[in-house]
């Protein structure tokens, strides 16, 4: 099965009102093509759950100034004015969670867990809302996982099979968001046969991913 | 001192409180400056939270390589020996207690050793990113930072007012008036910075110190 599509394939899978993860930290690790084209096709009232909305001209920042994120879950905005300015005005909503936590959140919801327990935000606003259970005399927060409609994500090399390697620091979030979505598309630099990645080498396996996409590289 | 010296004093200080063999995450800012101080006979094995340990120095203007940043999306490097990973593996290492030390600038930071670093309400709120991770997970927390902020406004309190990012997670407190230890009785000044005198140092903090009988100069 080759999974190589195109990238107005990989566009037509995000519609308006899904939840969309999007893997990347500070823009590196970021499908930037598949962004810039949800930003073309203008799809809007996304759920976005990433690890922040990088700047206002790269990765997820692009989808923040176009204002076609209604609900943002992520652990970090500082480097994005305008996600402040909207979560004050109220134009969109931000629910920020420790970063450790979010990986983990969206790991448990690739992985069937129903939740984890972790100290983690003990003591401070993070645990509003949220169970606490005490375990040998500690206590903790249960967060529960997150799942997505589409996953997002960027490697730097895959087979047809779909088996993903990634770049050095611009791993992040994309192997736990490969596992957490119903439909999972990564972009990659480069496409290569069935059996030319070593399987020892393989990061996230194909069975995960259902579409690869070429970036611009 | 101006601004700049006061940073370097800060960061070399902290720079003694690290050992051979720690595994040390430094925060954006001052704590990122801690690296240019470890001494050559102490190999530090600073972990970045957005995937690897081993982070090196800045590379060489035109070596930079777009996938090796730091936490803050500065271009770095990686030295022999480190290891990529991904965030839920960066942040087991953290919550996991594999992480020594970490060293995080602060707002607020009270006798309890709670601390208040990621927010002000309706002001700024940029997300506490990883640091409550690593404030509840490091085995040591040592917070560097000038010692008042501007206008002289107390950051050392009794009681932090902003929301906090750790309950009691703070165990050292570094600034350029000394080297203060969060214990269960209190605030202990043990080492105090050139050119000041207990007197100042007291002045300039919210919270009542206990002196430490041994009191010494500060040691850069």
């Amino acid at each position: 099965m080759d999974k190589e599509k195109s990238l107005k394939d990989a566009l037509e899978k995000v519609n308006d009102g899904m939840t969309v993860m999007i893997g990347g930290f500070l823009g590196v690790g970021t499908p930037e093509a598949i962004v810039d084209g949800l930003v073309e096709k203008g799809v809007k009232d996304l759920t976005v759950i990433a690890n922040d909305t990088a700047f206002p001209d790269k990765g997820i920042g692009k989808l923040i100034i176009k204002k076609q994120i209604k609900k943002l879950i992520a652990s970090h905005i500082g480097t994005n004015p305008e996600t402040g300015r909207q979560m004050n005005e109220g134009e969109t909503e931000v629910e920020l969670v420790p970063q450790g936590t979010l990986a983990e959140s969206i790991r448990a919801g690739g992985a069937g867990l129903g939740g984890f327990l972790t100290p983690v935000g003990i003591g401070t606003i993070v645990e509003q809302g949220k169970k606490k259970l005490e375990v040998n005399g500690k206590e903790y927060l249960l967060e529960l996982p997150l799942k997505a409609d589409v996953a997002l994500l960027k490697a730097k090399k895959a087979d047809r099979a779909g088996n993903l390697i990634y770049s050095k620091s611009a791993r992040n979030f994309n192997p736990m968001m490969a596992t957490a979505a119903d439909f999972v598309i990564a972009e990659v630099d480069e496409i290569v046969e069935i059996g030319e990645i070593d399987p020892d080498a393989v990061m996230t396996p194909g069975i995960y991913v259902d579409m690869i996409v070429r970036g611009d590289k | 001192m101006d601004k700049k010296q006061r940073r370097e004093l800060i960061a070399k200080r902290v720079a003694k409180e690290l050992k051979d063999g720690d595994v040390v995450n430094l925060g954006i800012g001052m704590p990122t400056m801690v690296a240019d101080f470890i001494p050559e006979d102490v190999e530090v094995i600073l972990q970045s939270e957005n995937g690897f340990v081993n982070l090196g120095p800045a590379p060489e203007p035109g070596q930079e390589d777009p996938d090796i940043v730091n936490a803050g999306a500065a271009p770095v490097t990686i030295k022999p020996g480190g290891a990529f990973f991904d965030s839920a593996e960066s942040f087991a290492i953290i919550r996991g207690g594999h992480v020594a030390a970490t060293v995080l600038g602060a707002l607020e930071v009270d006798e309890k050793g709670n601390l208040a670093n990621w927010m002000i309400p309706g002001k700024m709120v940029p997300g506490m990113g990883g640091a409550m991770d690593l404030v509840t997970g490091a085995k040591r927390c040592i917070v560097a930072m000038e010692h008042t902020a501007k206008g002289g406004a107390h950051k050392i309190l009794k009681e932090c007012t902003l929301p906090l990012t750790g309950r009691g997670v703070v165990d050292l407190i570094v600034t350029e008036m000394g080297v203060i230890e969060v214990t269960d009785k209190g605030l202990v000044l043990k080492e105090i910075g050139p050119g000041f005198t207990v007197e100042d140092v007291q002045n300039a903090t919210g919270a009542e110190l206990i002196i430490d009988e041994n009191l010494k100069e500060m040691e850069v």
